[in-house]
Order: C-alpha cells, then sequence, then structure tokens
C-alpha cells in the first residue's frame, strides 16, 4: 500500500524531515499490509464495540465539585502571561 | 533480604522486627549499587523515600497500621505524581512535574505505602522491550543481555532484581503481563473499568488499566484491592463493579471442580517448543490439583493483533494531541508561527516508535479510511469478545502462555517494528474485551523465566487469583531469583 507519509504527518502536526519520511514509508506499509488481514473476517450484521462492558455511564449531580488552581495548573506551561497561556502570533 | 513479598515485610513490620524506615534503607542501597547497571529507575529521591518511612514509623506508633503501611512501592513513570518529575519516558514532557497525583497514587498513599521512585518504561507506554525509552532501555536481571520486556520494563526489573518488592505498571495490550512472564513476576491486569484511569497518562483510554507487579499473587491481590474502586473523576472507572474479598480469594490450596480452558490458538507453530513445554507442564500440575482441563477455541484470536493495531494507534493519535507545546511540554526555540510551533515541537519531543503510532492512527482515521479500518477493527472486536464469552460457558477460566518466546536480546527486534508487534499475540485479546489477566511464573525455558496466563470473565479476578494461588502453593517458581543479584535460583 502507498501511504503518503508527509500528507499524514501533516494532518498529525508532527514535522517530519525527508529521511525520517522515507525510513517511515515502508514501516506504515507493512504495518498496515499485517492489518489489513482484518478484511478476511467477515463481519456483516456485526455491531461495532463502543465499551468493553455493558453498562451505563454513571451520572453525578450537577455542580461544581473543581477547584480554582489556575497557578497550579499552568505551572508547566512552556509559556504564560497574567494567567493566560501565550502561543505565536495567529492574527496579524 | 531484598527478594521478600509485601505479606513478609507486613509481618516482620507488625512483629516489630524491622522498621519502614530500616526496609526502605534496604531498598535504596539495592538501588545505589545496582540502578547504574540495570537502568529500572529514571527518578529516585532518596530523603523523600526516608521522610515518608519515617512518617510511617511515627504513625504506626500512634494508631492502627493501615493495609500497605511502610511497605515500599515503586510506580511507572506513566502515573502522575506531585513529587519529582512524571515525563512518560518522553523528551516530550521533560521538565514536567505533575501539578495532581493519579488516583492510584492517592489511594496508595491514603493506604499508607513509601512510593519508591519512578520505573523506565517504553516512551508513553509504546514497546515491549522498553527499548523506545527516552532514557534508554533497561536490562532482564536474569540475563542482562536481554531485554525484560516492556513496556512496564522498569518496574519489572526493580521488583525482578529485590530493588522494590512490588511495583505499578499499566497495561494496554499486554504491558504488564509480559514484562512480568519475562522476568518471573506476578502481573496483573484487572477487568477494564476496575481501576480509575485518572492522572494515568493516556494511551488507549478504551485499553488502559494499571494493575500490579509483584512476587507473590497474594501481594498482587493486597495492591489491587487498594488500588481499585470507583472515581467520579474517570467516566470510565466503573460505580457498581461487582467484588470480593481479595486476599480470601488467595486461600485456595487446590483446584477441585475448576474447569480450565485451553485454547488451541495459543498453543502455535512458532512459539517457543521450551515455553511451550513449561505451560504444558504448568497445566499437567494444574489437572493434578484436582482442576480439568477442557479443549477450547477462541477462532478469532489470529485478528486481535491487527484490531489492536487499529484500535490503540487510533487512541493514542487522538489522546497525544494534547501535546502541542501550549499547555504543558516541550515548546521548539523560535516557532515561526502556530503551525510551525506545532509540528517542529511534535517532531522534537517524539521518539520514532511513538510518531509511528501516531502515524498510523491518524492514517486509521483519515477521511476515506474510518470504515475500512477503525470501524471494522472495532466489530473484529465484538467477535473476540463473543470468544470469550462463549468460551466462559464452558469454563471456569483460560490458561496460556503469556508469551510465545522468553525474553529476547537487546536489538534483536528493533529494526522490524512488526515483528516487535507480534510478541504481544497472547495478551492483546484480554484487553479488546476487558477481561482480567494474570502472568504467574511457571519455569524457565534457556534459563529465563517463562510465564503462565490466566484469563477470567469480567470481574472475576477472584477466579484467577484461586487457581494461581493454588497452582503458587504447590511449585516454587516464585521463589526464585536472579543470582547475579545475589537471589537464589
Amino acid at each position: 500500500m502507498d501511504i503518503d507519509v508527509k500528507k499524514i504527518a501533516n494532518l498529525s502536526r508532527i514535522r517530519l524531515t525527508d529521511s525520517e519520511a522515507q525510513e517511515l514509508a515502508p514501516q506504515l506499509s507493512s504495518i498496515m499490509g499485517y492489518i489489513d488481514k482484518l478484511s478476511e473476517v467477515n463481519t456483516d450484521g456485526v455491531s461495532p464495540t463502543a465499551h468493553p462492558h455493558d453498562v451505563a455511564m454513571p451520572l453525578r449531580p450537577d455542580v461544581v465539585t473543581n477547584p480554582n488552581r489556575r497557578d497550579a495548573l499552568q505551572q508547566p506551561a512552556p509559556r504564560t502571561e497574567s494567567g493566560l497561556y501565550v502561543v505565536p502570533k495567529v492574527l496579524e | 533480604m531484598p527478594f521478600r513479598s509485601l505479606s513478609d515485610i507486613q509481618n516482620q513490620l507488625e512483629a516489630g522486627q524491622t522498621t519502614a524506615v530500616e526496609v526502605a534503607q534496604l531498598y535504596l542501597d539495592r538501588i545505589a549499587a545496582h540502578n547504574d547497571d540495570l537502568n529500572a529507575f529514571v527518578f529516585i529521591d532518596p530523603e523523600h523515600v526516608l521522610a515518608q518511612a519515617e512518617a510511617s514509623d511515627a504513625y504506626r506508633k500512634e494508631h492502627d497500621a493501615r493495609p500497605l503501611e511502610g511497605l515500599p512501592i515503586a510506580v511507572k513513570d506513566i502515573f502522575c505524581t506531585q513529587h519529582g518529575p512524571t515525563r512518560c519516558c518522553s523528551n516530550i514532557l521533560e521538565g514536567f512535574e505533575a501539578p495532581y497525583d493519579a488516583h492510584v497514587i492517592t489511594r496508595l498513599k491514603e493506604a499508607g505505602a513509601v512510593l519508591v521512585g519512578k520505573t523506565n518504561m517504553d516512551e508513553f507506554a509504546m514497546g515491549s522491550s522498553n527499548e523506545t525509552s527516552a532514557f534508554g532501555g533497561c536490562k532482564n536481571p536474569w540475563n542482562t543481555d536481554c531485554i525484560p520486556g516492556g513496556s512496564s520494563g522498569g518496574s519489572a526489573v526493580a521488583v525482578a532484581a529485590g530493588l522494590t518488592p512490588a511495583a505499578l505498571g499499566t497495561d494496554t495490550g499486554g504491558s504488564i503481563r509480559q514484562p512480568a512472564a519475562l522476568t518471573g513476576l506476578v502481573g496483573l491486569k484487572p477487568t477494564y473499568g476496575r481501576i480509575s484511569r485518572r492522572g494515568i497518562i493516556a494511551f488507549a483510554s478504551s485499553l488502559d488499566q494499571a494493575g500490579p507487579m509483584t512476587r507473590t499473587v497474594k501481594d498482587a491481590a493486597l495492591l489491587t484491592s487498594i488500588m481499585s474502586g470507583h472515581d467520579a473523576g474517570d467516566a470510565t472507572s466503573v460505580a457498581d463493579a461487582p467484588n470480593f474479598d481479595w486476599l480470601a480469594a488467595c486461600e485456595a490450596k487446590d483446584m477441585k471442580g475448576l474447569k480450565i480452558g485451553k485454547p488451541k490458538e495459543y498453543f502455535i507453530d512458532g512459539m517457543d517448543e521450551e515455553v511451550r513445554a513449561q505451560v504444558e507442564a504448568a497445566l499437567q500440575k494444574c489437572a493434578e490439583l484436582g482442576a480439568e482441563i477442557v479443549d477450547i477455541s477462541l477462532p478469532h484470536t489470529e485478528y486481535a493483533v491487527a484490531a489492536y493495531y487499529v484500535i490503540a494507534p487510533s487512541e493514542a493519535s487522538t489522546n497525544l494531541s494534547r501535546y502541542d507545546a501550549v499547555r504543558f511540554g516541550h515548546r521548539c526555540d523560535n516557532p515561526e508561527d502556530l503551525e510551525d510551533m506545532y509540528a517542529r515541537s511534535r517532531d522534537e519531543g517524539f521518539g520514532a516508535e511513538v510518531k509511528r503510532r501516531i502515524l498510523t492512527g491518524t492514517f486509521a482515521l483519515s477521511s476515506g479510511y474510518y470504515d475500512a479500518y477503525y470501524l471494522k477493527a472495532q466489530k473484529v472486536r465484538t467477535l473476540i469478545s463473543q470468544d470469550f464469552k462463549e468460551a466462559f460457558e464452558q469454563v471456569d477460566v483460560i490458561a496460556t502462555p503469556t508469551s510465545p518466546i522468553p525474553a529476547f536480546k537487546t536489538g534483536e527486534k528493533t529494526d522490524d517494528p512488526l515483528t516487535m508487534y507480534l510478541s504481544d499475540i497472547f495478551t492483546i485479546a484480554v484487553n479488546l474485551a476487558g477481561l482480567p489477566g494474570l502472568s504467574q511464573p511457571c519455569g524457565f525455558a534457556k534459563d529465563l523465566p517463562v510465564g503462565l496466563q490466566w484469563i477470567a470473565p469480567a470481574w472475576q479476578e477472584d477466579k484467577i487469583l484461586a487457581a494461581a494461588s493454588a497452582y503458587e502453593s504447590a511449585t516454587d517458581w516464585h521463589t526464585k531469583s536472579p543470582v547475579k543479584f545475589g537471589g537464589e535460583a
């Protein structure tokens, strides 16, 4: 199978060097080739698994439970200012 | 005496024969002596370990001991801990310190455990040999030329080499059971939903489950009983999970009346013949203990790896989109714009295997391929679950080899990702079906440990704990430890 590695890498927001892309292309083809085994299985009328168990999602009262921990949660950020995350300019 | 079970240490602490500080110091000394060679731990803070032990000794003087009072437990670098770094052994989390403890870590602390440090693992738990770690691989103490398995390789090495009596791992496709098998330990992956995933760095959310890696079945039961229970902070944590007395389940001494399924798809051409012989001998032992061995079939087994390598990378590609260099993690120098910041930070931060899986998952979910891959894989997953449901109408538990091969040499499988993926063929189906699975030592092949895997219906860990305890009480494989590190083979 031919996979456009650069296109997939762009969708994944990973910049690959040309040599990385060249190395990955045959590996991904071989992995997807193996995965094509799935087409041998007759799945007519079979429902896809949505959850490993047949359970209802738990409900909880609709009340605020999380305290304000902005400073602690922003501590690991590469760059913040006045409680905001700072990123390169998006709009001119 | 580093090769002790948690129960042994507990008894000695309760009898006043030792203190939590003495126990912690013994393991810290072992870590200082052997970790440079083995690379099991990626973070250790001896002062913090001793402070926890001192606090435990003080608590014991004033109160009744808690269930894990003073017991040293190491945790995989995938668990968020407020003390020290949490890296998931990835460069993208360089410098990250978690702002909160994982739910499981809170449970251990409340039970009086002494957290020893963070253990090595495959980057983001993606690997079967621990070789994808940003900190480099770690060594199997039974043969230091060999890998210990993965992805919870560091936890396995730490327990097997007597650097800690127990450790936590996580298991998405076998990452607790396979390294436990390859290093001669007990490893339990509980039923999906039994243990909260909150604060455990996500790989594949419909498959991930935390569990213990220990020297004995009872120790695994003890830790799981503390780790499990509903947590409103994880929507997939099951609120009214069937429960039982975990330690009482380990009192079994025989297997009278137990029906053990032996699936033909797990005894295949190409598996190591010594591994096959050891597992066959273990089943023979089970028969002597009163079990009835029933030949069964799980016909969709051969499609489990293919389904897994669609579902797990798809979920991973989504989960790992959070590493965007905005809220945490590595950011590249001088980004030109937002796109450049995302793409270059992620290229610099992720290792080769993680990139492979993100790309595989992105491809499987991309427009035009979703039905053929993701949806198809989820349908095959339903068939794999049905195989187990039908089998459990005939038998109580299923027994298989944990891994088709013993530990392999470092570097042997790194060139071909697909060969590496196939080393998990006997563990993956259990995750797809959300079932509990346990590996326990059952002999040696080429002087390397062999694991016996037990599988039970959902929520029936008590059945595999009973079977594994009976086998353990009738054999002495669990008492072996690597001579090179002061053990007894």
